[in-house]
């Protein structure tokens, strides 16, 4: 495979890093060379945060994403700004609760699911993110449900462990959806 | 060999734990500050000892210290910090003393930005500092080798009883990539002749000290100094040669930039251009031999940095102006676009 690049965008506190993180853990759970980059500096403290995610069967080059192949925006800044750097035939997931997905692009495939809104309705406080990423693995392909629970069960901490199970209802719910 | 994922910070603080150091010593500065912290975390528990000092210049002095007793010491800091420990470390390089030094770029003049930069070439590989005096620098272009490059360094320091830099910048710092961590046997070396680690009236005491007020003295002390460094620049230079064997154009990047630089190669041969890359991963001893054996056959060098240009001298002194260096950078914090440095290599590579 080519190398993949994603971008995930939104705000401070939604998760971008994490969701970010459980990509990246899926590139090493299933072999692949793969680079994680955040955003860092003042939007570790709120604000707009970023994060670049390339995996590939090949080392990575420039760990830095600026044509994306797959966007994950979960606020309307964050769409805005980067739809229209997404590589032609990528593929744009969205929160649709929260973005107006206004472009005119015509060569790119968009997904939006009331992200926030299904994590409200089933509990999963703050799983607005995982959604998406069940949304993105569906869509995509890029992974396999079984990397992904692999996946999260590195990212989260044993002192959370008891969360995991959500974490897999949030992945089912954006696969579903 | 077990692959995990780690921010480069904290890839090279564990791999500098594993290799036997036992005293770190810094102030927080952003992009550097996951590698203190993840020191205050583990060393403790590693049975050595982490301090944060009240300032940059206390902790290069605190390295100063532990390094005086034979101990392997390091400090790490990013740029505006590491220009407050220039005086320390032209004391710990006037004292013989070895002990390992991180800066992980960012912008600058001044305080600059926190984004990622490569404009302390000048600074690692000319005048970290007053006074006739090198350091060995590394410079690291994976998580991986923030690892490989801490183990020789703590290594070459010992080993030449000098200064060693990892000169990183906030790119490697923050990214995360699988990372291995080998099996780390630090060499033991004999610190019995000088280390002042408590004589128990059983043998002379020993000096540590960079004052010299006869010149004759002080001028020995300095030429036996630069005997050595001309042993290191026989035998430590190290470079990675990337497609060079028939390129038309050899690109020279380090560190992160290289990166970026190989993406750009890659782009190029495939639209026909024959691009190669230099990349040293010693700035100084900078690698001589190597960027001619890469540029034999090469028509036209370019630079790309993130600075405006500061490899380029040591890139022309090294070819002896025989061919044209080329150069584009980006600085502040922008780091350049594989896009970008495919266009120079047009741009450059259209007139062969």
């Amino acid at each position: 495979m080519a190398t993949t690049e994603i971008l995930l965008a939104g705000f401070g506190g939604q998760g971008i890093l994490f969701a970010g993180k459980i990509l990246a853990y899926c590139g090493l759970m299933d072999g692949k060379e793969l680079s994680w980059l955040p955003s860092y500096g003042p939007e570790m403290r709120g604000g707009t945060c970023n994060c670049s995610v390339c995996v590939s069967d090949q080392p990575i080059g420039s760990p830095l994403v600026l044509t994306p192949d797959i966007l994950i925006a979960m606020n309307q800044p964050s769409f805005d700004k980067f739809v229209k750097d997404v590589r032609p035939g990528g593929k744009v997931f969205f929160d649709s609760g929260l973005i107006e997905a206004t472009t005119d692009r015509t060569d790119i495939e968009l997904f939006g699911i009331p992200s926030q809104q299904m994590a409200d309705d089933n509990a999963l406080k703050g799983g607005s993110n995982i959604i998406l990423l069940g949304k993105v693995i569906k869509e995509t392909g890029i992974f396999s449900l079984d990397i992904m629970k692999k996946g999260i069960e590195k990212v989260v901490p044993p002192s959370k462990a008891a969360l995991i199970p959500n974490n897999f209802k949030a992945i089912e719910l954006g696969m579903n959806a | 060999m077990e692959r995990n994922l780690m921010k480069g910070n904290e890839a090279l603080a564990e791999a500098a734990i594993r290799a036997g150091c036992k005293c770190f010593f810094g102030y927080p500065i952003t992009p550097q500050t996951e590698l203190a912290a993840y020191m205050a975390k583990r060393m403790h528990k590693a049975g050595g000892v982490f301090l944060q000092a009240e300032s940059e210049i206390a902790a290069i002095n605190m390295v100063l210290g532990a390094a005086s007793t034979g101990v392997r010491a390091m400090t790490s800091s990013s740029s505006p910090g590491v220009s407050l420990k220039s005086e320390g470390v032209s004391y710990i390089a006037g004292s013989d003393l070895p002990a390992v030094i991180i800066n992980v770029q960012r912008g600058g003049p001044g305080l600059g930005g926190i984004q990622p930069s490569q404009a302390d070439y000048w600074q690692a590989t000319k005048a970290l500092g007053h006074g006739d005096f090198q350091l060995i620098v590394y410079a690291p272009a994976s998580v991986q080798e923030m690892v490989d490059f801490v183990v020789k360094a703590f290594d070459s320091a010992d080993k030449y009883r000098m200064p060693v830099m990892i000169l990183a910048d906030g790119l490697l710092g923050q990214m995360m990539e699988p990372v291995s961590f080998p099996e780390i046997n630090p060499d033991a070396y004999d610190k019995s002749s000088w280390a002042a680690n408590g004589h128990g009236f059983k043998r002379e005491h020993h000096i540590i000290n960079s004052l010299y007020l006869k010149p004759d003295e002080l001028e020995k002390s300095v030429v036996d100094r630069y005997k050595k460094y001309d042993i290191i620049k026989e035998t430590e230079t190290d470079a990675e040669l990337y497609l060079t064997e028939d390129c038309d154009i050899l690109l020279c990047a380090f560190g992160a930039t290289a990166r970026v630089v190989k993406s750009a190669v890659n782009d190029a041969r495939a639209q026909g251009i024959k691009a190669g890359l230099f990349r040293p991963k010693t700035l100084w001893p900078f690698p001589v031999k190597e960027i001619n054996e890469a540029a034999k056959n090469a028509k036209v060098l370019l630079s790309v940095e993130m600075s405006m240009g500061q490899m380029v001298d040591d890139i022309k002194l090294a070819v002896n102006c025989s061919k044209p260096v080329e150069f584009y950078g980006r600085t502040g914090g922008i780091i350049p676009t594989p896009v970008e440095v495919l266009e120079q290599i047009k741009k450059i590579g259209g007139t062969l």
